[in-house]
């Protein structure tokens, strides 16, 4: 029960040693295997001794696992050299932590019959007991192998290295040259076997696709560990090598935001619905000069007024042209550099593989703190050679700016030959990848050119389906309507014209609107006149006709009065009824 | 024979292992044959001696080293081809 406890104890101790190298810790979920051995294989200047040699120098830095470097090829000498640039301060680490054990067979070493390397592990048993060494790394062991004369001599040297490995539970690296990429060459090499004796084996490779170098890695086996087993780019940076680990199930950790950020043209906001979602991916189309550069520069100054901190890499031009010629519409990026917000930086694609540049806009815009990324434009990595994975760059590139919350604005240049038509974007098809997809376009029209911008997919926004124009000034980018004109759309200066001629018609439309009021006016007027005048006759007449009915009445009267007064002046007899 | 140099040598060997006893015999017969009365011979064992291994810059062993005369020449293996040990010693006309 004890020792079933005690067993179970040490099987929970670490069972990986770190190799320090960014990225190749996630591939394989903690480094290599611990107490254990590592084959490491791959041709000429493929980086094997780079690789072990970090492995040991963050052991002895930061894991307190003193190491031994055992070169059989190059001279201890020349490996520090060579490692003096990755700042790993190899001297400081010498003196106690790291020992070089120089093996290379000598020139003029005269060799005549069978040998074993019992005088190396004594030697190695010696110094190990001394500096309490945990890792080691056999550099080039091919090298000595080669001298062997057959193989079953082969194989028992490599057996016994692997037992006294083993045995002193020392983490070690065995690297071995091997030629040629595919693995099932391996097996066919003298020491191919060693691939199955080990518990790991890592095959470095270096190829030049189209005279664009891309290295890459791959861990072949991994006993009792689950690990990436895709091919992973890597390069060699400033401090040692930088493996791109591909993400991997479960880290996609995406942080979803509804905040919206400004695409720095107030227009395209509104078309939007409110601007860029925070942490997406945004795609910017278009032909050559469709000012492509120009709105993913506002949207770098929009960040930076903001006091968000941004990465701006340029692949077409130096950072100091973009600058000013950004500057010249309005859009002014030196102070944001100054104050420190922004950064620019330049990166011709003449040489130089996809992935390469992959990993260093990674590290800059980590070194940068950066949330706001810019790329333009993204079309040059599927050249020169990188068609094959510009497309998977382009991928992990939006993912991990997605996993890092970062919003990402990318320019792509369409190619007048490849793409005509706005559906057929580019080899890189990231537009399947962009969560917004903005297209520049030039409208042939009256002998000008003009630029028309649409949104031709964002995801989660409502926008606008309307092409507009894209108008640049000194002033900066301003959006204006297109004009639809007998379903014709209308730009520039016909846009203009239109417009003006539209202005023109209104006005004299107005003035004859004007006079017609005036004119119905002083009818109306005159006809208000007309029957006050008729109003006051009718009264008149209203008047005269009661003062005639009056007249005629009192006449009567007077009439019947006068008679009756006659007839009493006369003393006329009372008139007898009947009689005249 | 008289005005011939002394040999001295030095063989590394890795205790009791199958190609140090071969190359201990080998080596014995080649002076027995060519180097009577005119050599001596140190002989380190690299399981006792790991420090001076790693000193001398032993890791193949065995190893044996003509120390005098000049040139000083390192030979690895059991020293089975007889030619080519005598030719590196330089006792090649001897071997006629």
């Amino acid at each position: 029960m004890k020792s079933a406890r005690s067993q179970s104890s040490r099987m929970h101790t670490p069972t990986k040693a770190p190799t320090g190298i960014v990225g190749f810790d996630e591939i394989t979920g903690g480094g290599l295997p611990s107490r254990r051995t590592t084959l490491l294989m791959g041709g000429p200047g493929s980086g094997k001794t780079i690789f072990a040699l970090q492995f040991l120098v963050h052991g002895a830095q930061h894991r307190k696992e003193p190491g031994i470097f055992v070169a059989f090829e190059e001279s201890s000498k020349r490996i520090v050299a060579n490692a003096e640039s990755f700042g790993w301060n190899l001297a400081d680490l010498r003196r106690k932590k790291l020992y070089f054990m120089d093996a290379q067979p000598m020139a003029d070493m005269v060799q005549s019959g069978n040998f074993d390397l019992s005088g190396m592990l004594a030697a190695l048993d010696a110094k190990t007991r001394e500096m309490g060494t945990r890792r080691i790394v056999i550099d080039a062991l091919d090298v000595v192998l080669a001298l062997l004369p057959d193989a079953t001599a082969k194989r028992r040297e490599v057996y016994r290295l692997h037992e006294w490995l083993l045995e002193r539970e020392l983490s070690g690296i065995i690297t071995a040259k091997a030629d040629g990429d595919e693995t099932s060459s391996f097996s066919q090499q003298p020491f191919g076997f060693m691939q199955f004796m080990v518990d790991c084996a890592v095959i470095l490779n270096h190829s030049v696709v189209m005279g664009v170098s891309q290295r890459n890695l791959r861990v072949q086996k991994y006993r009792g560990s689950s690990f990436d087993e895709n091919e992973s780019p890597f390069l060699i940076g400033t401090s040692g090598l930088e493996v791109d680990a591909t993400r991997t199930l479960g880290r996609v950790n995406a942080k979803v935001s509804n905040e919206r950020v400004s695409s720095g043209v107030e227009r395209l906001d509104t078309m939007l619905g409110g601007g860029y979602y925070r942490g997406a991916s945004v795609l910017i189309t278009g032909f050559p000069g469709t000012a492509k550069t120009t709105l993913a520069g506002a949207f770098a100054a929009a960040a930076c007024a903001r006091s968000e901190r941004t990465l701006f890499v340029s692949f077409d031009s130096d950072s100091n042209e973009v600058v000013r010629d950004l500057a010249s519409v309005g859009i002014r990026l030196d102070r944001y550099q100054k104050n420190g917000c922004l950064r620019m930086a330049s990166a011709r694609t003449i040489t130089g593989s996809a992935e390469t540049y992959l990993v260093r806009i990674k590290t800059l815009a980590t070194e940068h703190a950066a949330r706001c990324l810019v790329i333009d434009p993204m079309s040059t990595w599927s050249k020169s050679g990188n068609d094959s994975n510009a497309h998977s760059v382009a991928e992990r590139l939006t993912d991990w700016s997605k996993a890092n919350g970062i919003t990402l604005v990318c320019t792509s240049l369409l190619d007048e030959m490849s793409s005509q038509t706005e559906g057929g974007s580019s080899s890189l098809q990231i537009s399947t990848l962009a969560d917004t997809w903005i297209q520049l376009s030039y409208l042939m029209q009256a002998g000008e050119r003009n630029r028309g911008l649409s949104i031709i997919k964002s995801r989660g926004t409502a926008h606008s389906n309307q092409v507009r124009e894209l108008v640049l000034s000194d002033s900066g980018v301003t959006l204006a309507d297109t004009y639809t004109a007998g379903g014709e759309v209308l730009m520039g200066t016909l846009r203009w014209e239109k417009e003006s001629a539209e202005r023109v018609a209104n006005e004299v439309k107005e003035v004859a609107t004007r006079l017609k009021r005036v004119k119905l006016d002083a009818e109306e007027a005159e006809l208000e006149v007309r029957v006050k005048s008729l109003q006051v006759e009718l009264q008149a007449k209203h008047v005269e006709k009661a003062l005639m009915i009056q007249t005629t009445k009192s006449r009567e009267g007077e009439l019947s009065r006068g008679r009756t007064r006659m007839e009493e002046l006369r003393g006329a007899d009372v008139p007898i009824p009947g009689r005249k | 024979m008289k005005g011939h140099p002394l040999f001295k040598f030095r063989l590394y060997v890795a205790g009791d292992a199958l190609n140090s006893a071969q190359a201990r015999v080998n080596f014995s017969a080649i002076c027995r044959a060519h180097l009577l009365d005119r050599h001596e011979i140190e002989i380190v064992d690299v399981f006792r001696e790991p420090k001076r291994a790693l000193a001398d810059g032993i890791f193949m062993t065995p190893t044996l080293i003509k120390l005098t005369p000049a040139p000083v020449r390192r030979i690895v293996g059991t020293l089975s081809q007889m030619p080519i040990v005598l030719q590196a010693l330089g006792l090649e006309d001897q071997a006629i």
